[in-house]
């Protein structure tokens, strides 16, 4: 589904990505964890055309996608949940939902899809005419992944969607993550709760100062000492 | 003043506050999506009234397709001068943007100067325009009647436009968030030029409008105008159209009521104004409707 080979980004003058391959297969929930500021959103931001690699590829299907301005690549089949929800404060959860599958021309496959986000998320079923900006913060990162999920993307990129929300929500949403990607849609999910992400993914990159330092499946990254005891908070790993 | 005398004078200020209502739009939906002050807006609203005179005065086109002709020229003048002088800027700081906005003003006068010349000439008003209605007892020029109710037909047609249709959502969702709203696969550039288009129509219909009541037009009829409706979008809270509609009313009823009621200080009413701007600047820099400032990150 999404290739990015020795992908290089720079911020002014940091160097944010310093060569990072990674590959996330067909039909699978990918995750990408890391300490702040190791580069996961940068990634993603670079998948998605908000930010310009300085050099690497990106394909999508085998399509290079690499220098696609943002639009484009939305239209290719991406979509993205941002860190922080970035939901439309000014606009009802209905218009939001809207603003997601503003590539759309089939009217009544957007109305499906709408149903479906609301089956997903019935709570925004009861809030589709309030605006955005009054949502509670669990309430905006469900807006914010059925936004994502109007696109009917092929891939979907989620940059921390724990991030804030109570142990509950946190299982509610991952939840909810599981089914999309039963449905056939394939993950790239970042997160700085590890432990979460790796339960969920099929596989997983660790990355560190711009560069994958360390791969394989969920479960051997959750059994590996150095990931143990780096980003699942437990000391006693080192002794093993 | 008698009751006539009063009536009149108020569809007088009802109409003038109409037109700066008119243009105000265009300053203030500019402002929403780019937190640009577009100086050059006041002379969009110059070229508009020419281009009409053109089409009406010298071709002999008919008003009832000159109108949309000349919205539509002038919102293409409006979406070329953000295409050319704005858009390159997009990533650069705000002062160049804002500098160039002058720097386009200055253009457009001085281009008119150069081209149509100095001189005033004499507007096309339309017969329904001059003949004089009576209301309420009151005798008044059709323009006081008519200025207001199809610059209210307008200002409905933009509220739906801004609420009810695909391109307004957008418009509204760029307003707060420029990157969320390419992450949902807009091309933010066409939605800004599509902005630029409405609101240069907008003062495309202002400038058509005043020249009805004012019939006398020249390269330099935007700059007061321009002022005052960009003070009527501080005044409603600069981003807010609906607060721009309110504010052009209101400065427009200010402008004209004052000197009705104190004929002796005629010569201030562009101080009045330019005041009640100082005040809210001051005072209350989001305006009425403004929502308090954040700035955006």
């Amino acid at each position: 589904m999404l290739q990015v080979e020795d992908l290089h980004v720079h911020y002014g003058g940091i160097h944010a990505l310093q060569g990072v391959h990674l590959e996330v297969p067909d039909g699978s929930i990918v995750t990408l964890i890391g300490a702040n500021g190791a580069g996961k959103s940068t990634t993603l931001r670079a998948v998605t055309g908000l930010v310009r690699p300085r050099q690497g590829r990106i394909r999508l299907q085998g399509r290079e996608i690499t220098r696609l301005p943002a639009h484009k690549i939305v239209a290719a089949g991406v979509a993205m949940v941002p860190e922080g929800r970035r939901i439309f404060p000014n606009l009802t959860v209905r218009e939001n939902l809207l603003m997601g599958s503003y590539l759309r021309r089939d009217a009544s496959g957007v109305r499906r899809d709408m149903d479906w986000v609301f089956r997903l998320f019935p709570r925004l079923k009861e809030r589709q005419n309030q605006r955005g900006g009054t949502l509670s913060g669990g309430e905006q990162q469900m807006l914010a992944i059925g936004r994502a999920l109007m696109s009917r993307p092929s891939l979907l990129l989620l940059d921390e969607p724990s991030l804030g929300l109570a142990p509950l929500l946190v299982r509610e949403v991952f939840q909810v993550l599981k089914e999309i990607n039963a449905e056939g849609r394939t993950l790239l999910l970042v997160e700085q709760n590890a432990h979460a992400a790796l339960g969920l993914a099929h596989h997983a990159y660790v990355l560190e100062t711009g560069r994958i330092v360390l791969e394989g499946s969920g479960r051997q990254l959750q059994q590996n000492a150095a990931v143990r005891r780096a980003y699942l908070g437990d000391p006693g790993a080192e002794a093993m | 003043m008698s009751l006539q005398e009063f009536i009149q004078q108020l569809l007088n200020g009802l109409s003038l506050g109409s037109l700066y209502a008119l243009v105000a739009i265009g300053y203030t939906m500019v402002y929403g999506i780019l937190r640009l002050i577009n100086f050059a807006h006041g002379d969009i609203f110059m070229v508009g009234a020419y281009i009409a005179f053109y089409l009406v005065g010298v071709f002999y086109l008919p008003w009832w397709l000159s109108l949309p002709l000349t919205l539509l020229l002038t919102a293409g003048v409006g979406v070329l001068i953000d295409r050319v002088a704005y858009r390159p800027l997009r990533n650069e700081p705000r002062i160049s943007l804002l500098i160039t906005a002058v720097g386009v003003s200055f253009l457009l006068e001085n281009l008119g100067l150069v081209t149509v010349g100095a001189r005033q000439k004499g507007f096309p008003v339309p017969g329904m325009m001059a003949s004089p209605v009576r209301i309420l007892g009151a005798q008044v020029g059709g323009v006081s009647i008519w200025v207001p109710l199809i610059s209210l037909a307008f200002l409905l047609l933009l509220l739906w436009v801004i609420y009810r249709t695909k391109a307004g959502m957008a418009m509204r969702a760029v307003s707060r968030d420029i990157e969320a709203t390419r992450l949902m696969g807009a091309d933010v550039d066409r939605i800004i030029a599509f902005t630029f288009a409405i609101g240069s129509a907008l003062a495309a219909a202002g400038g058509i409008l005043w020249s009805f009541k004012y019939p006398q037009i020249n390269p330099l009829m935007g700059i007061y105008p321009g002022w005052k409706a960009f003070t009527a979008a501080v005044v409603g809270g600069i981003g807010n159209p609906t607060g721009a509609m309110i504010g052009g009313v209101l400065i427009g009823l200010v402008e004209v009521l004052t000197v009705a009621f104190f004929p002796t200080l005629s010569g201030y009413r562009d101080a009045f104004v330019f005041s009640i701007l100082i005040l809210f600047l001051l005072l209350r820099p989001t305006g009425l409707l403004g929502e308090p400032l954040k700035e955006k990150v």
